[in-house]
């Protein structure tokens, strides 16, 4: 699982509002290689919630990949800056898409609900009685 | 610019929407409705020969046959006639600003003969290339990699043998290419050679015209909520797409047949970028952020009507039917609790996929999905397909399943935002159009009336005359 799939995934369990961020606990990771592109970052990123993201960084063991901050567009998007090394959007890119959880879980911060990460696969389904009707 | 678009003779109705889709990939927003279409004299709709005007220039012409499968080739028509003198008068009226720049000496150029209902043996087709003295070819022949490739191309004035409706007059065609299909995929591709499938993985030169429709490329994400073994992703892969998956049985995502035999294998297999997440959810009840919006370009499934496969959806069975009281896990036996799931039917499945992608697609993004269609269903044209306030059809291709279904590749495209006053729009719809399908869009109907034994009273269900013969998209 990518942190750009954390990033949006909530925990739709019955009787919770929001379910949202889940905490993110990592038993191994690795790092997959994406080739990066400019226009899939500045389509997305008004999609990504910062601060889960940041949180999520930390837990898979980069606590100083990203700044706590969203860097302003301008200084991601700067003309050349995916050439560089280190660059703001590069990390960027690092930390949504090439961070892969392979084991671990996520736990829904209002029930406490614990959701499965196995072979890099979220299980996000729910028991027969977590089902809203 | 009008060209001469010559197809392949399969899967007739998928051909003019993969155009005027890779139009709309390649040409920007709006060039896709801007492609026009005639056919020449005495040809049949269903004949492989068509005439198109392409937006831009023959750039966008080469782009889009490039990509394309199903073009077998687009060309800048010279001349056509019914007979080989006509041709020559049409040719030698051609404008010679249009042929000289192909003919000069610099360049290297090449005949070939081809033709469509009919052979032509290698002496014949010598002798054909033989009468075009006439056009003031200065280059040198290279067979090999010539700079420009001229065909002449036949079609015989046979009658209905092939499967068409007879083409009254014999038609010949000279032209330059510009642009042809690379089939090359279909071998790569093929489910044979495939790892890791299923029963019901995606055809791959179906997954790849899904993936031309749900205009696939490069920085653009691809969503599929029915992923099974990643057959459609394979294709959005292919053409640079970033894709996302999700299914409900967690076998087929996590464990597929073992370490190297799985969905990640799949996209290993082909040196393709595997998919930024497959994840077990349910489409009934999908596991995203509340207020999360347009985050997917694309949305391209086969979702499972219950025919080959049924759907399934969270909740036990008995327990959403009331037989059984609710009930609670109990805690000890949380952990490898397997949940009970119930039969998800075609109307719920329907209706959850075009909310899905109301939410999710972004503006202008496209939902790409089968559905099947009863042949002897006497509902009118209109309200044939499902509908939705934040969608547009764009286009719905047939392809015959047996004489009883068909399954219809339907196309939209998303026109407008997903509001409550559109949620409200949208059930409404789904209620109406519900009502009208009832009598099989419930669980298990379409099953039943596609395997139901064709006896009923003694005499058959279905006679086998009482729909057309030809209907041109059995191929």
């Amino acid at each position: 699982m990518r942190l750009l799939t954390h990033n949006f995934l909530a925990s739709n369990v019955k009787g919770v509002s929001t379910g949202y961020p889940l905490a993110l606990e990592v038993a191994k990771t690795s790092i997959k290689e994406v080739e990066l592109n400019v226009d899939f970052l500045r389509g997305i990123l008004p999609k990504i919630d910062w601060r889960a993201l940041f949180a999520a960084t930390s837990a898979a063991g980069f606590p100083e990949l990203l700044a706590a901050e969203q860097p302003p567009e301008a200084e991601l998007f700067a003309e050349g800056a995916a050439d560089v090394e280190g660059s703001a959007i590069r990390r960027l890119h690092h930390a949504l898409l090439e961070i892969h959880v392979e084991e671990g879980t996520l736990v829904c911060p209002d029930s406490g609900r614990s959701f499965p990460i196995l072979k890099g696969v979220p299980n996000m389904l729910l028991h027969e009685d977590e089902v809203r009707h | 610019m009008w060209y001469l678009c010559v197809f392949y003779h399969r899967l007739l109705d998928y051909r003019r929407p993969e155009v005027q889709s890779l139009a709309e990939l390649f040409g920007g927003p709006g060039a896709g409705a801007a492609v026009e279409w005639r056919m020449p004299d005495n040809h049949h709709e269903d004949s492989p020969f068509h005439l198109v005007l392409l937006p831009g220039d023959e750039r966008l012409a080469a782009q889009i046959a490039n990509r394309s499968l199903l073009v077998k080739g687009i060309y800048e028509l010279w001349g056509h006639g019914a007979t080989y003198d006509e041709l020559e008068k049409a040719i030698r009226a051609y404008p010679d600003e249009r042929k000289l720049p192909y003919l000069t000496p610099e360049s290297s150029f090449k005949i070939v003969v081809d033709s469509f209902g009919k052979a032509v043996s290698f002496e014949e087709q010598n002798a054909i290339i033989k009468r075009f003295t006439y056009i003031p070819f200065e280059g040198r022949v290279n067979l090999k990699k010539p700079d420009h490739k001229f065909f002449v191309l036949e079609t015989d004035d046979y009658g209905s043998q092939n499967g068409l409706p007879p083409v009254s007059q014999k038609t010949v065609f000279f032209g330059r290419l510009v642009g042809a299909a690379d089939r090359h995929v279909v071998p790569t591709y093929e489910l044979k050679s495939r790892k890791y499938i299923g029963p019901t993985a995606m055809d791959c030169e179906m997954a790849f015209l899904m993936a031309n429709q749900g205009l696939a490329r490069p920085g653009k994400l691809v969503y599929d909520p029915f992923v099974g073994t990643g057959s459609i992703l394979v294709a959005a892969a292919h053409f640079g797409a970033m894709t996302m998956g999700a299914d409900i049985d967690i076998r087929v995502v996590r464990d597929g047949r073992g370490p190297h035999c799985n969905i990640w294998s799949n996209f290993e297999q082909y040196k393709l970028p595997e998919p930024l997440c497959v994840l077990r959810a349910d489409n009934n009840l999908p596991p995203w952020r509340p207020g999360l919006k347009e985050i997917f370009d694309a949305i391209i499934c086969d979702p499972p009507y219950g025919v080959r496969a049924g759907g399934r959806k969270s909740g036990g069975r008995k327990l959403l039917k009331g037989i059984i009281p609710p009930y609670i896990v109990p805690d000890e036996k949380r952990e490898n609790h397997i949940p009970s799931t119930a039969p998800y039917s075609l109307a719920e499945c329907v209706h959850d996929l075009l909310l899905l992608a109301a939410r999710m697609l972004v503006i202008g993004g496209r939902l790409v999905f089968f559905y099947p269609v009863l042949r002897d269903d006497d509902v009118a044209d209109v309200a044939k397909f499902p509908e939705h306030p934040c969608f547009k059809l764009v286009s719905s291709c047939e392809q015959i399943l047996s004489l009883r279904y068909s399954r219809v590749l339907l196309t939209m495209v998303k026109v407008g935002p997903y509001t409550a006053e559109v949620e409200r729009i949208g059930e409404e719809r789904h209620q109406e159009f519900r009502e009208n399908h009832q009598k099989w869009m419930e669980e298990g109907n379409l099953h039943s009336a596609v395997f139901s034994p064709a006896e009923h009273d003694g005499k058959p269900k279905f006679d086998k005359d009482s729909k057309p013969k030809y209907r041109g998209k059995y191929v």
